[in-house]
């Protein structure tokens, strides 16, 4: 028969198993405060370099005078890569502290509840660019964003599905005020990315 | 006393068996893979546990293709998720007995 002591330790490792098994939390918080950092550079760039204003839907602007329209799809693409790539290199470093794999079961289940409505959402916004529909880009990268990080919450931190729902609300609302498309999206790409990074990061990592 | 330990299962002693009722009880299906993964033990080692779940018939086994390769995942069957859930009350009263 065995100890006490040991069903105790039993059921503590029980209790971890059950948790890693079905949550991934080897996402660190760092990696939102960079990919916030990286959208606002990117958004002041778009701004100020490219003189990126998307305006209403049924001004005329919204077609034909984007010329710079593939540098915006470049540079949005660019600060993509560079806040995946980080995202990925943090967890690397994170999951090999929490003596788990970066990439496993668990990742892997994350990662398709977050593509399907990101990779939906991507087609539709390329449709609507080659519709010339470019004032409806930036708020509906929000609201897809938010929906794969709503479905995506249920395997990783909960707090993902909040952070999810403000998306969503903010992608909504710059649909409406088309002309402050990149506003909405430095807002949040940006901030909401920055102050959620750096409330994960003193909730979980000290 | 005795009583509650003869419903501790005796499936159950291995600490590996009660890992993977534990990930089986909170994922719907896992291949041998993840399994080995998230318990980090040798493939000997969790195939040998896995027979001996399956002949209790605690879990249950379905075989795939995935192109020309089998994939085989394990999900907790009806008997084993009764069989898991009264390992954890046994295991709960167990404690609470020793501690009042």
């Amino acid at each position: 028969m065995k100890e006490q002591q040991e069903y105790i330790r039993d059921i503590a490792e029980m209790r971890s198993l059950m948790e890693r098994s079905s949550k991934y939390m080897s996402l660190s918080g760092l990696s939102f405060i960079m990919a916030g950092i990286y959208a606002l550079i990117g958004a002041y760039i778009a701004h100020k370099a490219f003189r990126f204003n998307p305006g209403a839907l049924t001004d005329g602007a919204t077609y034909g005078s984007f010329a710079n329209l593939p540098k915006i799809v470049f540079l949005a693409v660019a600060i993509l890569i560079l806040a995946v790539g980080t995202a990925i290199f943090l967890s690397v470093k994170k999951a090999g502290k929490r003596g788990e794999r970066f990439w496993n079961a668990s990742a892997r289940r994350l990662l398709v509840n977050m593509a399907v409505p990101l990779g939906a959402g991507g087609i539709l916004i390329f449709i609507l660019m080659d519709k010339g529909l470019v004032a409806l880009v930036a708020p509906l990268t929000l609201v897809f964003y938010g929906l794969s990080l709503y479905n995506a919450s249920k395997f990783t931190y909960g707090e993902i599905r909040s952070l999810g729902i403000i998306q969503i609300v903010l992608g909504l609302v710059s649909s409406y005020f088309t002309g402050y498309g990149l506003l909405f999206w430095a807002l949040g790409f940006g901030l909401v990315h920055l102050v959620y990074g750096v409330y994960m990061h003193y909730r979980y990592e000290r | 006393m005795n009583n509650t330990i003869n419903r501790l299962h005796k499936a159950f002693e291995s600490r590996i068996r009660l890992g993977i009722m534990s990930v089986l009880a909170v994922n719907d299906m896992l291949d041998f893979n993840a399994l080995k993964e998230y318990l980090d033990v040798t493939d000997g080692n969790l195939a040998s546990h896995l027979k001996g779940l399956e002949k209790e018939e605690f879990i249950g086994v379905e075989k795939t293709f995935v192109g020309k390769k089998p994939n085989t995942k394990y999900f907790m069957t009806k008997a084993g998720k009764k069989a898991f859930a009264d390992h954890l009350t046994a295991l709960e009263k167990l404690i609470k007995g020793v501690n009042e």
